[in-house]
């Protein structure tokens, strides 16, 4: 591999590329097309010669291929003369410190709320992240052209919308903040409980949702929500490990072997709850705050359960969903007994706030198993089986439906 | 993805070529770092002391030998390491080039099996 890797140099220098970029010539959309010009003439020339600075060469060509661009515009309208004229030569990578906001800025603008949540996640792994087409396609499981057709319209939305390439002003910044965790998260639960295909845990997608966490939480380090959410991730994909048996079939909380959690992700993670933890957490930071428990603890009985219906309640006030509520629900199974646990399932089923999830049958099956309830229990669960989507989590809820017999 | 160590391999030169602008290194180690951090990438780093000031446990016998000083005759010293978390064995190797280290100096580029693999080592 003695050659210069042009994948490997741009997934370093993307952000900073397109950031520099969009700055120069205010124009998100053209910035991310010449940046992309530029990959695809290194792909060719460097095959035959690599160059000494392999990041310059991609800024400097993709800085270029803007030019022309705004040059094929001028020639079409005269009114674009003025930006042609503007100085050339200037080095816009010069401050660092203007670069860190360009690239939080890139964050903003791909996850803008004027996108729909599609092309957000889109956008941000393929000009955040610098990932391709393909491995975005790969990563969502859907088509290349499908992938192409969401970065083009994103990017066409945000023209149209007229979206500024500035940081959000302060008094927007904190819900702007969210609506980019989210996308971040999405990304994240894509890798960690895939919601199609066959495989239960990819953890090359949720690695990407954790470097951009890493990311943000680099240049937005005093927003306690950043860190909670990094900390969920990390928190969460410490288990990966443990997850998945070798033949890819799911192994439940309770029989992991805790030996195969992955230390160090935990440290990482509870180091960035301690972050998100000072002024009071937030749902991402209470989320953390669960998986903090589950990651401290020797086995599922030694687990401080009370603590986590605390931190349950405390998440159903910030963030009510019934997703919540039915954690809550296991965790009460956990420290009080199924019976209580039954009676908050019972309640959501009446006010129909889960319909057609596998979640809420899953749930009510295991406490129905617990009660000795079996021939209910068994319903239950081979309802959730048809109601769930992962071929993986469908075969460990028939078994269980089956060994009620 | 997977995790790579960069591992800092110094010559007696490049050490003390290093040790001789130690303000310059600690700067651009410390901008190394934080251009890590940025990326997403930064798991750890660690700088050794002089090798000189170690000990080397040898079990070459029936009972483990202790002597002082640096390990063996090797030339290029195991100096320090970063931990990187990156997408791929090229990205690993294009961080490596931009470890601030002086000339003759290598950087050796080594995976981290993760929790759910045997590691394969090498006869």
């Amino acid at each position: 591999m003695g050659a210069v890797d042009v994948e490997a140099v741009w997934r370093i220098e993307s952000a900073r590329i397109v950031a520099a970029l969009t700055r120069f010539t205010g124009d998100f959309g053209l910035a991310e097309d010449a940046a992309q010009e530029a990959v695809a003439e290194a792909l060719v020339s460097w095959a035959v010669e690599a160059p000494t600075n392999p990041a310059g060469w991609l800024m400097a060509t993709a800085r270029r291929r803007a030019i022309d661009a705004i040059r094929r515009r001028v020639a079409l309208q005269d009114r674009y003369a003025l930006i042609a004229a503007a100085p050339i030569e200037e080095d816009v990578e010069a401050d660092p410190d203007r670069i860190d906001d360009d690239v939080l800025a890139l964050m903003f603008i791909s996850c803008h709320p004027v996108l729909s949540p599609e092309a957000r996640v889109a956008l941000t792994l393929r000009v955040v992240a610098g990932l391709s087409s393909e491995e975005i396609a790969r990563a969502f499981l859907v088509s290349v052209p499908t992938v192409q057709a969401r970065i083009t319209r994103g990017k066409k939305t945000i023209a149209a919308a007229g979206v500024p390439f500035e940081l959000p002003p302060v008094g927007e910044r904190r819900q702007r903040l969210g609506g980019v965790l989210s996308v971040i998260y999405v990304i994240f639960t894509e890798g960690s409980t895939a919601t199609s295909g066959d495989r239960l845990v990819r953890p090359e997608v949720a690695y990407e949702a954790i470097r951009l966490a890493r990311t943000l939480a680099a240049l937005q380090p005093a927003e306690p929500e950043v860190h909670g959410l990094l900390a969920l991730c990390e928190l969460t994909a410490a288990r990966f490990p443990a997850r998945t048996a070798p033949d890819g079939s799911p192994v439940l909380l309770e029989d992991q072997d805790r030996r195969r959690w992955d230390l160090s992700a935990i440290r990482r993670g509870l180091d960035s709850l301690a972050k998100a933890s000072p002024r009071g957490l937030g749902p991402y930071g209470l989320q953390a705050a669960i998986a903090a428990v589950h990651a401290s603890a020797p086995s599922v009985e030694a687990t401080d359960w009370d603590r986590i219906v605390v931190l349950y309640e405390a998440l159903g006030r910030v963030a009510p969903s019934p997703v919540v509520e039915l954690n809550r629900a296991v965790a009460v199974a956990m420290a009080t007994g199924p019976a209580q646990a039954l009676a908050i399932v019972d309640e959501l089923i009446a006010t129909d706030r889960l319909p057609g999830s596998h979640l809420l049958p899953t749930v009510r099956g295991e406490l129905l198993t617990r009660l000795d309830r079996r021939p209910e229990a068994r319903a239950e669960l081979e309802l959730a089986a048809r109601l769930c989507a992962n071929e993986r989590e469908r075969s460990v809820l028939l078994r269980k439906a089956a060994a009620l017999d | 993805m997977s995790k790579y160590m960069l591992i800092m391999r110094g010559t007696d030169e490049s050490n003390a070529a290093m040790m001789a602008n130690i303000e310059e290194l600690m700067t651009t180690t410390g901008q190394f770092i934080e251009d890590l951090v940025k990326a997403g990438v930064y798991v750890g780093a660690e700088g050794l002391d002089d090798a000189r000031k170690g000990v080397v446990v040898d079990f070459g016998g029936e009972v483990p030998v202790v002597t002082d000083g640096p390990y063996g005759e090797t030339k290029e010293l195991f100096g320090g390491f970063f931990l990187v978390d990156v997408s791929s064995k090229e990205e690993a190797v294009e961080w490596a080039k931009r470890v601030p280290v002086a000339r003759g100096a290598k950087i050796e580029v080594r995976r981290v099996p993760g929790e759910d693999e045997v590691p394969e080592i090498g006869a």
